[in-house]
């Protein structure tokens, strides 16, 4: 086998893999909402109150010093 | 001073959306000129009596259109839009950090000094030959710089943010940055001359700023389409469809429709695009498996732009009646319309058989504008419109302009690409027509004459659309300087204009 069909394979290898992490990853968005562990829509909210006194979304627990 | 509340800091925000017109109006020009020539060659040498024809010659300026509407128009339109958009969906303020202004001065101004030498040194005629990746070896080092400098604010400020998550546009954005970062470094190695040895053993060769690729041949070709076509990535579509995701939302005060389909559709887009590049180079020399492998994955691109369109579209539901009210949603809809046309057309056009005519022809042309003036060129506008009365706190100079402009932009998009359509799919029939012994059935200079109409059909299509741009122009100007003043609760989402 030579250089370039290792390549080939190597390429192929490397697809293959990458599209079963997009799968999953699928998976894992739908599934853990329907398990209600998160809620990603809820962040669609952070265009729409954006104004610097609205409440963040979710607020970073370390910042309440301002 | 010290009680007043905080506020969201505009100024270098503002810097950018002026150089998005200004440098859109010069690039827009320069297109239209080059336009005219390919219509009436005339054009090449119209200040010949000056003794000028060097510098409006159609190759002298081509580059400088390229790139001032790539890396002047839309650069300034992305950077502009990220001082907005980054404070707001990380509620934090630049005034907050006298480290993040300063860099975020400092990024505008270096980047008006890459700009200037661009110019002048494109004007010139000082070139690397490489399209998109022109710039001689300086300035790709003061671009680094400037791009240093850009991803120093956007961490700085997502370090300091108050909001945790980050909102899917600053995703976008930031794969904007590593993306070009990543590009640029690779596709732009190169060697200045003066360093280099000939096989006859000569030093020292050539002007101090000229450089040559540490790539050579196929695997020059290779690398420099892995860059093109992903510039086309992270430059006209990624960073677009990052202020869509913000912008739209925004003004029609409806939510993103699934903020699960824009992740999916975001590490989608990252997976597909960087392995389309070979669709540039189909039935040249690289290998037939890379050929291969770029239009399967063009076909496949559809499905990740689409999804990122089409949650735009939804994104509207039940709120269609602004498309009618709203000139400034109309801009949105068609930019995102555009997108899924020109993300139709390109997969379609890398497909084998059809990259056999498509490809050297006029229809590349128009598949190019379609996407940049239907899709980036609206998307930026729009974004301008609904920054303006914010970051001014005064009304949109003028609703019933800027529904005029719409049209008028309209017109000259749809006239440039249905020229651009048919005049490539002639040339590349006509290229390779012959009869029944292989005789080639057309010289060159047929297909030359056949495609004039078309041709000035492009011209009057593009300088419709450059009129639209002054038009917009004069509106951003008007509302900066004489737009009624508004109050904070006027800017919730639809932007105010005055009729
Ligand atoms: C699914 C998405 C897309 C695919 C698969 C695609 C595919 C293609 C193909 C096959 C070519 C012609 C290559 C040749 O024969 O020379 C091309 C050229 C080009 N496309 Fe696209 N396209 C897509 C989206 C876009 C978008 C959205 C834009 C811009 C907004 C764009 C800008 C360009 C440019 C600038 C070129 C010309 C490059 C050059 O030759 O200088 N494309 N594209
Ligand atoms: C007033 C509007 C415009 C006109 C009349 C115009 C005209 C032209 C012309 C005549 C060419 C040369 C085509 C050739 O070599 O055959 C060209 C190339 C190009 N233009 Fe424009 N242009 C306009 C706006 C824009 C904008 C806004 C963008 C990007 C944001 C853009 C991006 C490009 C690119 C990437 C190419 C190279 C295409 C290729 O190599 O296939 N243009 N334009």
């Amino acid at each position: 086998m030579d250089i370039f069909q290792l390549q080939g394979y190597a390429y192929f290898g490397l697809v293959t893999l990458m599209v079963v992490i997009l799968y999953s990853y699928i998976y894992h968005l739908y599934s853990s909402e329907k398990k209600g562990t998160k809620d990603f829509e809820k962040y669609g909210n952070m265009a729409l109150n954006d104004e610097i006194d609205d409440a963040p979304v979710e607020k970073i627990s370390k910042d309440e010093k301002k | 001073m010290e009680n007043r509340p905080l506020e969201y800091d505009y100024t270098v925000a503002k810097m950018f959306m002026l150089t998005t017109v200004l440098l859109g109006a010069v690039g827009m020009l320069i297109g239209v000129i080059l336009a005219s020539e390919m219509a009436f060659p005339g054009v090449n040498t119209m200040l010949g009596s000056l003794g000028l024809n060097e510098f409006t010659n159609f190759s002298r300026l081509r580059p400088l259109h390229t790139d001032s509407v790539i890396f002047g128009f839309t650069l300034s339109g992305i950077f502009a839009t990220w001082y907005y958009v980054g404070q707001r969906v990380l509620k934090v303020s630049m005034a907050e950090s006298k480290l993040l202004m300063f860099l975020g001065k400092m990024h505008f101004w270096l980047y008006i000094l890459v700009v200037a030498a661009a110019v002048v040194s494109l004007f010139m005629g000082i070139t690397s030959s490489k399209e998109y990746a022109e710039f001689e070896w300086p300035i790709d080092i003061a671009v680094v710089v400037v791009w240093v400098t850009w991803g120093l604010g956007i961490f700085g400020l997502i370090g300091i943010r108050r909001e945790r998550s980050l909102y899917i546009s600053i995703w976008y954005y930031i794969a904007t940055f590593l993306g070009i970062a990543m590009l640029y470094l690779f596709n732009n190695m190169e060697i200045p001359t003066i360093l280099a040895t000939s096989p006859a053993g000569e030093t020292g060769i050539g002007a101090w700023y000229h450089s040559v690729s540490m790539y050579s041949g196929t695997n020059d070709a290779l690398v420099q389409w892995w860059y093109g076509h992903n510039a086309v990535a992270f430059g006209f579509t990624v960073p677009i469809v990052a202020m869509i995701y913000y912008f739209l939302p925004k003004e029609s005060g409806q939510a993103v429709y699934s903020y699960k389909l824009s992740l999916l559709s975001f590490w989608g887009l990252m997976f597909v695009y960087l392995w389309a590049g070979g669709h540039h180079l189909l039935f040249s020399t690289v290998p037939d498996w890379m050929q291969t492998m770029g239009s399967v994955f063009s076909v496949v691109l559809i499905l990740p732009s689409w999804g990122s369109a089409i949650n735009m579209l939804l994104t509207m539901k039940g709120e269609w009646q602004q498309v009618a009210t709203s000139p400034l949603i109309k801009f949105m809809v068609l930019a995102s319309t555009f997108y899924m046309f020109s993300t139709l057309e390109g997969p379609i056009q890398a497909i084998k058989s059809v990259n056999a005519i498509a490809h050297f022809t006029d229809w590349i042309v128009g598949h190019v504008h379609d996407g940049t003036l239907g899709w980036v060129g609206f998307m930026i506008m729009a974004a301008l419109f609904h920054m303006a009365p914010r970051v001014f706190k005064r009304e949109l100079y003028s609703k019933s302009l800027m529904g005029t402009q719409f049209w008028i932009q309209t017109l000259g998009v749809v006239l440039y690409f249905t020229s651009m359509w048919i005049a490539g799919i002639t040339q590349g029939m006509m290229w390779r027509a012959h009869d029944e012994y292989g005789n080639l059935a057309y010289s060159f200079i047929d297909t030359v004459t056949a495609l004039h109409p078309y041709y000035t059909i492009r011209a009057v299509g593009g300088l419709l659309y450059l009129i639209g741009f002054f038009m917009f122009a004069y509106n951003i100007y008007k509302t900066m300087t004489s737009g009624r003043r508004v109050e904070e609760s006027e800017l919730q989402s639809a932007s105010p204009m005055a009729a």
